[in-house]
């Protein structure tokens, strides 16, 4: 990086620290708290989507739709979050390349699965072998993105579906006794006072998923915390330029500070997002509201 | 508008197959990254090593283009299998276990040693308690030794854990200790007897992709015949170590 950087070794601290924190592993490391935050601003509004969307196939009235919503979230909710990003992962990649060599390679003539092997041809593995390394990235990220949003989906939608529930039922008359179609008392009634609900209950999972983007790199993407422990680990003389016994105390100590300056911030921003909701609404929060206002 | 996702889908389609075709495959190769001097990232954040100076010889030989991949110890197996990528060079010791589920060349680096290494002379390595990574050989030895086994994720930790107190010794190949033991300014020692473990060590293949595993094991006879993997070995490990 800079010019006085060509041996470390006779250096003193101050420069040495300022080539050391310049490596390109340490731009890897920086980029990964970017990684990190690209992942937290797709997933979150994607699992909420997708928590939206069994919540309300889990209300459905039609029992047989209802029993996919339900049993979306209780499966997913039961199974340990490591054993899916394990399991599901790999199925998933392989359901989409088995529909792709179906599609591609009608003339293949081996089995597909051999053995313990997955084994499909050329043109259909996704990414194609070739394909440059950021494509490869950027497939597991995208795979990653999905894991997290089934995971925490089928947690948001538990909250949506309770925070639905819990809208007064008078609310709800009153809107019927309005003359409103059952469409129209659910989206201009029930939804927009569901979300004082289930915010504490939401912000409870984004605290949660957070902390939970260190399975990253069981999907083979390098998350911070990766990087946290491989730059921190002892290194000899014979394999760096920067040699340096174990700092990973120091690396996770950054982690700290990243991981707490990041939920204080969130915390500031929920607290401002449920005053907002709380306004004029029904709840003892909305009339409190009131009364200071009157 | 449905008309244009459907072309556009085609054309995906067609380029797709236009490129598989036009280019011949990439041979990915996966790795763990933690483990010097077999697989490491060095300082510009890349892989380095035995491993890979040997893995981009055999390519060249091979007449192959690879790219290199890291992957969690944990599940390297499993993504070989599920072909994410196509070989493992990762200092894995050939054994019977693991052959069941995949196919080894022949062992580009000789049967060795592993070894204890303790914060302290005089520890009794059949009843301390030993660390090792997690899925090794040397975990399973551990475990029949009749000494208390604990498990670490990286290679790393488990060194960690004798400097901190929390093992009495750590267990794992001797090449990879020993430069740890020689930096440790007395800190570490090797204690008790060396143990002669696994089959040398070789590059994991799906059993499925005989053609590959015929082109690097042909490479590495070739390697083998010309001293040339016999340099590599010295350069990495030191004159000590054993060569073919």
């Amino acid at each position: 990086m800079f010019a006085f950087c060509t041996d470390p070794s006779t250096l003193d601290t101050a420069r040495w620290m300022a080539c050391y924190l310049t490596t390109g592993v340490h731009m890897s490391f920086y980029g990964s708290f970017l990684t990190v935050l690209l992942l937290l601003a797709i997933t979150a509004p994607v699992a909420l989507a997708f928590g939206f969307g069994a919540a309300i196939v889990a209300r459905s009235h039609i029992l047989p739709i209802s029993w996919i919503g339900k049993s979306y979230i209780a499966l997913v909710r039961g199974v340990p979050d490591i054993a899916f990003f394990l399991f599901f992962v790999i199925a998933l990649d392989q359901a989409i390349e088995f529909a792709r060599h179906k599609a591609l390679c009608p003339d293949w003539d081996q089995p597909i699965r051999q053995g313990s092997d997955f084994v499909v041809c050329q043109a259909a593995k996704v990414p194609l072998s070739s394909a440059p390394q950021w494509v490869h990235e950027t497939y597991s990220f995208s795979l990653a993105v999905l894991t997290f949003a089934i995971v925490f989906g089928a947690f948001a939608a538990n909250v949506l579906y309770g925070a639905m529930r819990a809208v007064p039922r008078a609310q709800l008359e009153t809107a019927e006794a309005y003359g409103m179609t059952r469409r129209q008392t659910f989206w201009r009634v029930l939804v927009p006072q569901m979300w004082v609900f289930a915010l504490p209950g939401l912000s409870n999972l984004w605290m949660v998923l957070i902390k939970a983007t260190p399975l990253l790199f069981l999907l083979g993407v390098e998350d911070i915390v990766y990087w946290a422990r491989e730059l921190g680990g002892t290194k000899t003389p014979r394999f760096t330029e920067y040699p340096h016994g174990d700092w990973r105390m120091w690396y996770f100590l950054v982690l700290l500070i990243f991981y707490l300056a990041f939920t204080r911030v969130s915390e500031v921003v929920l607290g401002r997002v449920m005053q907002k909701l709380t306004r004029g609404q029904a709840t003892a929060g909305g009339e409190a509201q009131r009364r200071a206002a009157a | 508008m449905k008309k244009i996702i459907l072309t556009t889908t085609a054309l995906a389609l067609t380029a797709g197959m236009a490129m598989a075709d036009s280019h011949a495959k990439t041979i990915r190769m996966g790795t763990e990254g933690d483990y010097p001097p077999y697989n490491f990232i060095n300082d510009s954040g890349e892989v380095d090593g035995f491993e890979r100076e040997l893995g981009d010889e055999l390519c060249v030989r091979a007449e192959l283009t690879c790219e290199w991949v890291k992957n969690d110890w944990d599940s390297i197996i499993p993504n070989l299998v599920s072909s994410n990528y196509d070989t493992i060079m990762a200092g894995m010791s050939i054994t019977d276990e693991r052959d069941e589920v995949i196919d080894f060349t022949q062992d580009y680096f000789p049967p060795t040693a592993s070894a204890y290494v303790g914060a302290a002379e005089g520890i009794d390595v059949s009843t301390a308690v030993i660390a090792a990574q997690t899925a090794t050989i040397q975990a399973g030895y551990v475990a029949q030794s009749g000494a208390t086994l604990v498990e670490f994720a990286t290679p790393e930790e488990t060194v960690a854990a004798v400097r901190n107190g929390e093992a009495d010794a750590v267990f794992a190949d001797k090449d990879y200790l020993a430069p740890l033991v020689e930096e440790s300014a007395g800190a570490l020692m090797f204690v008790g007897e060396e143990v002669p473990l696994g089959g040398g060590v070789g590059m994991g293949l799906r059993e499925s992709d005989t053609d590959l595993k015929e082109k690097f094991d042909a490479a590495i006879t070739a390697m083998k015949a010309d001293g040339s993997l016999n340099a590599l070995l010295i350069k990495w490990f030191g004159e000590g170590t054993i060569t073919y």
